[in-house]
């Protein structure tokens, strides 16, 4: 019997990068098909070529042996292909029934028939067992309902191959368990699957065959049976790998920061931090932990002055420093990585030199008169990209032409270099490759040795069970436990994260 | 006695109301359009213009206000296609080229004006509706048209899919909502609405058309746009309102107020409505952003 | 080393480069106005050469075309102070009017100073009031993110209003459709008070202001900190707000300064031209003028400057265009289709599609080559 999908030889190239490069698939019928590569290997790409959303340069796409031209979605539709987004694909005002039949409504002449949609809804989410309420809006439902409901939506089209992107990013690891089975079940009654996913440990306990992608090109595809975490990642990244963090015993000395009764709102008005404790010291990463939504964003706004703090105490060096302005939280010596480094982080518009004073723009070092020094301002930014290894070929050049990576360590060369007192790194490290990875997470080290605090804030557990020497869970705008990172394991920190107290996991 | 006098009042400002209130409720319902699939229409206002100097210049080369109306509608809809052409396939700032249509319009108009009258400042008269009971046809047209947009917008599949599109355009584009020909289609609608409304002005209530008599309707639409929430009833309330507004001028030169003032009025009003001290409105998502496919 | 001329160069050439596509732009709107004429049948050679006859053809002209090229400096730096701050002030043409009236009122109440004194306080008078009109937006715009194309729409309306209230009854002239006169020591010095070839034209000093504003906000935008920080909340408000920039504060300073330009030409414009303010019945257009202009120098001080006079040269050119047989009008048209292309950016995709294809050949290459 032909594979059900197969694609030969697919090519596609964007600007100065070639994400696909003569790219060999084979997906078996019923099997769990792992892609696996780092950010930026062109998994994502390859995935929506599948799905219609990109053309290839060259190469052709075989369904269960007959050749297809998938020009668009709905072609990829009609064939039995269905894709769940790593971004959800929700439109929020919209009512769970709504963002399911989008694109395919039941109709009554020429008015939309919803008691029917509503009826389908409701049989489909029966039959496969996947709970959601077809009337909720999906601005006020959960998350994990949010991914059913995008799972859903394949299934009403009939997709008999789920593609799924990242899924486990915005889960706990019990959420994590749960989609494994709905997978499993799935596949019992006759589906495949591919999953797109950059962590190994999901490789092992979800998948039956792994495809390793790296710059573009199939490095190999092997049986999830055959090999193992180390293997894997060594062919994800070209070389051998420490998976472990290198760092030597903390040396801790008073807080610097300092955090009492903490409450803030989030933009729809509803608390998202709900009485918050916390100190870190200096010399020490503590890591806070949690699924994506319970507060951490709001908490990491309140402490730099970007949002109001409604109730409680913020001190840095014993100095307080609640609600006050960004520009004197700044001048106080916090340094931020943001968590969205094209939102926050830089002026992408601006060029290297012009964003390494964001910040410090308006201090006199930068002036010459009633003017700013562009002549010390490029000399500044000339040094950060040495010291910090920016691949760029000058200081002039904009912020948007710059590789994520390079953009990335622009702000952790522009935030580290004020020498900050406290460091607030949020995500430090999403959407990176593996080199730039490293860099940021021994550029935290050496300022936790150097008794400066830092406070990490990451949804890859595995980043803060490495770097932190004590973790924080955050869960529901609280926080429901802190570790000592060598007491800390990920099934601890899972039930944390989704609710339970360290005690329950014995 | 007093009774009689105070009814009369109240009738005739509510009727003028309605009639100041017509070629609001064209552009307003065009513009809804245009803004729940996520493009902007500052061009409201030129393609009023247009549309009511085709409608009398159509009038006036066959005698009749009919062709004068279809004259209307198919230039706003092609005007309406200029804009869309540069928002969506140029991914042109939407407000930079609604501007460059008004410019374009009123310049364009002055010009044919000459041209075909040999005068600047306004046509002869010409073949026009005539009212039928106390308003004409383009009245009882536009609240049709309340009735019709609603009705499209919320119980029909392609009003789901222009909703989507406006929140959301990646959402509809991975279901196969084909995001570009909705944009275009509702903007084209847009063009037309107002082209009409620009008609309902012309060849409405007067037989004429006139530098300037556009007067920043247009505008004032797209504030009883977000004023009444992006809702085809609630933005026909809302033209109602500035069209009382309008009619006060008419009945208040009693009123101990400079003149001046009660000109103002409308424009006033206008910006209490939009700044939000009657009430927060946030439009669709996606408003005024192009959308390119294939971005991460 | 960074040597000062190195710096310099740079500036020069980025400056050409911003100006290029416009450039461009204006070349092919040229030509597309040239067709327009001809389909119309007449000479667009004849056209474009009484155009810049009637505008450039003596010293008198030149002036004149100078009078109009003035305020279009101006409202054009005016809209690109603004849009440097991604705000759109389509207001500057109330902001016009105010200083205009402004200017008058002033000019007409201090009298008895001498007559330096007096025109500064006069121009100051102008300025302030176009500033605190457009702050009117500004502080819409920060303070409960009201639209500032809409609000200044309406105050543009407002403004008209205003000015002829203040025409009608407190600079009144009893019987005339116009307000009073101002004093002779508010006036700016004429070219004609001087100089022989420019007897019959009215061009005054106050092009050398608006060429000194330009050089002004130049620097302000691209040279300081309050520069840096409305650049940056224009291209990126939440990462200047990350920065410790305060987004309100410099929404409401760009519309303020936007407005002190507007303020400024309408200043100019009474006591350098009308010493009085008629009654309107329509909006002068300057202001939608000036968006032109600035589309067309690109947002750029500089280009905003070459802009003006290109524009001052078109409508200059038209009165002598109909002495040849074709409609000024066409003026118009031709400013209308320049917007667009401009406005498509139609000649920066057409240069990015060309790079792209060029890019995508490169990239293919070098993973042959690796």
């Amino acid at each position: 019997m032909p594979a059900v999908i197969e694609m030969k030889g697919i090519s596609k190239s964007f600007p100065g990068i070639r994400a696909n490069d003569n790219i060999n698939l084979k997906i078996e019928q019923g099997e769990i098909h792992v892609l696996l590569g780092e950010n930026g290997a062109g998994k994502s790409t390859l995935m929506n070529i599948l799905y219609g959303l990109y053309q290839p340069d060259e190469g052709q796409i075989f369904i269960k042996g007959k050749p297809v031209a998938i020009i668009n979605p709905n072609v990829a539709i009609s064939h039995g292909i269905g894709m769940v987004h790593q971004h959800f694909m929700l439109v929020q005002p919209f009512t769970v029934t709504e963002n399911i039949i989008l694109g395919k409504e039941p109709r009554k002449g020429t008015t939309l028939d919803l008691d029917k949609a509503i009826k389908d809804v409701e049989e489909i989410s029966m039959k496969y067992e996947l709970k959601v309420d077809p009337r909720a809006v999906v601005q006020d439902i959960s998350v994990g309902m949010q991914q059913r409901v995008e799972i859903l939506k394949t299934l009403y089209r009939g997709a008999e191959i789920l593609i799924l992107d990242e899924p486990t990013a915005v889960l706990t690891p019990q959420e994590i368990e749960e989609l494994c089975v709905i997978l499993r079940s799935l596949v019992d009654q006759g589906k495949s699957i591919i999953l797109i996913t950059h962590k190994l440990k999901e490789v092992m306990s979800m998948s039956d065959k792994v495809t390793i992608i790296r710059r573009g090109k199939v490095i190999d595809t092997l049986n999830t049976k055959d090999t193992n975490i180390d293997e894997l990642a060594e062919k994800m990244v070209g070389r051998k790998v420490s998976l472990t963090v290198e760092k030597k015993e903390a040396e801790v000395s008073a807080p610097i920061l300092e955090i009492k009764g903490l409450r803030v709102l989030d933009n729809r008005k509803l608390e998202a931090v709900k009485g918050i404790d916390l100190q870190v010291h200096g010399g020490e990463i503590l890591g806070i932990a949690g699924v994506d939504g319970n507060g951490q964003s709001e908490l990491v706004q309140a402490i730099t002055g970007l949002s109001k703090a409604e109730a409680g105490e913020i001190l840095l060096n014993g100095k307080e420093i609640t609600n006050l302005t960004p520009k004197e939280v700044i001048a106080s010596g916090v340094g931020h990585i943001p968590e969205d480094r094209h939102k926050r982080g830089l002026v992408l518009g601006y060029s290297l030199s012009e964003n390494s004073i964001l910040g410090s723009h308006y201090l006199n070092q930068f002036r010459q008169g009633l003017g700013l020094n562009y002549h010390k301002i490029r000399e500044y930014c000339r040094r950060l990209i040495k010291e910090y290894d920016i691949r760029t070929p000058n200081e002039r050049v904009l912020a948007k032409s710059l590789s994520g990576g390079n953009q990335q360590k622009l702000i952790v060369a522009r935030e580290i270099d004020r020498d900050p007192s406290l460091c607030i790194a949020s995500q430090p490290t999403r959407g990176l490759d593996v080199g730039a990875i490293e860099f940021v997470h021994k550029k935290l080290i050496e300022l936790r040795d150097e008794g400066k605090a830092v406070l990490l804030v990451s949804l890859e557990l595995d980043e803060i069970m490495d770097l932190s020497d004590r973790i924080a869970v955050m869960y529901d705008g609280r926080i429901v436990g802190i570790l000592d990172a060598k007491d800390a394991n990920e099934k601890k920190l899972g039930i944390m994260m989704a609710g339970g107290s360290a005690q329950d996991a014995v | 006695m007093e009774g009689v006098g105070i009814l009369t009042i109240l009738g005739i400002i509510v009727t003028a109301s309605i009639r100041s209130a017509t070629p609001l409720i064209f552009a307003a319902l065009g513009g809804n359009f245009s803004e729940r699939s996520g493009v902007f229409n500052i061009g409201l206002e030129g393609i009023m213009t247009v549309g009511a100097f085709s409608a009398v210049f159509f009038s006036y080369k066959t005698g009749s206000p009919w062709t004068g109306l279809l004259g209307a509608m198919v230039v706003g809809g092609l005007f309406g296609l200029l804009l869309a052409f540069m928002s969506i396939y140029f991914k042109a700032n939407q407000v930079i080229v609604g501007t460059a249509i008004n410019i374009l319009a009123a310049s364009l108009t002055t010009f044919l004006l000459v041209e075909i009258w040999g005068r600047p400042g306004q046509t002869d008269n010409v073949e026009y509706f005539k009212a039928v009971g106390p308003f004409n046809l383009f009245t009882y047209l536009a609240f049709a048209l309340v009735i019709v947009s609603y009705y499209v917008m919320y119980k029909t599949p392609f009003g789901l899919r222009v909703r989507a599109v406006g929140e959301h355009p990646r959402a509809a584009d991975t279901l196969g909502v084909n995001v570009y020909v909705i944009r275009y289609i509702c903007v084209i609608i847009s063009g037309v609405l107002a082209g009409i409304g620009g008609a309902s002005l012309s060849i409405g209530s007067m037989s004429l058309f006139k530098e300037g008599m556009i007067a920043g309707k247009g505008f004032i639409a797209l504030a009883a746009l977000i004023f009444g929430k992006w809702n085809p009833i609630g933005a026909a309330l809302a033209c109602l309102f500035f069209g009382f507004a309008v009619a006060l001028e008419t009945v208040a030169t009693n009123l101990p107020v400079p003149r001046e003032f009660l000109y103002a009025l409308p424009y006033i009003m206008t910006m209490f409505a939009v700044s939000g001290f009657v009430g927060r409105s946030v439009g669709p998502a996606a408003g005024g952003i192009p959308y390119e496919k294939g971005e991460k | 080393m960074e040597s000062g001329m190195n710096e310099f160069k740079e500036g020069l050439l980025n400056t050409l480069k911003e100006i290029a596509y416009p450039l461009v732009a204006i070349f092919i709107s040229v030509i597309a106005g040239g067709i327009l004429v001809y389909s119309f049948g007449n000479n667009p050679i004849i056209a474009y050469t009484a155009m810049i006859k009637g505008s450039l053809g003596d010293w008198n002209k030149f002036g004149e075309t100078m009078v109009t090229v003035t305020p279009l400096i101006l409202t054009g730096l005016s809209i690109t102070f603004a849009f440097k701050c991604n705000l759109f002030n389509i207001g500057v043409e109330g902001q016009f009017i105010i200083g205009a009236i402004a200017a008058v009122w002033a000019g007409t109440a201090f009298t008895g100073l001498p007559a330096i004194l007096h025109l500064t306080l006069t121009l100051l008078a102008g300025t302030a009031a176009g500033g605190l009109w457009a702050s009117v937006i500004g502080w819409l715009k920060a303070k409960v993110g009201s639209h500032e194309v809409i609000n200044g729409i309406m105050m543009n309306y407002i403004a008209m209003y205003t000015s002829n209230f203040l025409v009608r009854t407190a600079l009144n002239i009893p019987g005339k459709a116009y307000s009073v006169e101002i004093a002779d020591t508010a006036k700016l010095w004429r070219f004609s008070q001087g100089f022989e070839q420019f007897k019959h034209s009215r061009m005054h000093i106050g092009i050398f202001l608006a060429l000194i504003a330009a050089l002004a906000a130049y620097y302000i935008l691209n040279k300081t900190v309050r520069g840096y920080e409305i650049r940056a909340v224009g291209l990126n408000p939440h990462a200047a707000e990350y920065g410790g920039i305060s987004v309100r504060k410099n929404i409401i300073l760009s519309m303020i300064v936007s407005g002190l330009f507007a303020g400024l030409a309408g200043a100019i414009m009474t006591t350098g031209v009308q010493y009085r303010v008629n009654n309107l019945f329509g909006f002068t257009g300057y202001g939608l003028d000036g968006i032109a202009v600035a589309l067309v120098g690109n947002n750029h001080p500089i280009g905003v400057i070459l802009s003006a006079f290109l524009f001052g040269v078109m409508q200059k050119g038209g009165p002598l265009m109909q002495i040849q047989g074709i409609p000024k009008e066409v003026v118009g048209i031709i400013q209308g289709i320049i917007i667009l292309f401009v406005a498509a950016n139609f000649v920066k995709v057409v240069m990015e599609n060309i790079k792209l294809n060029r890019d995508l050949k490169r990239a293919a290459v070098q993973e042959e080559v690796e």
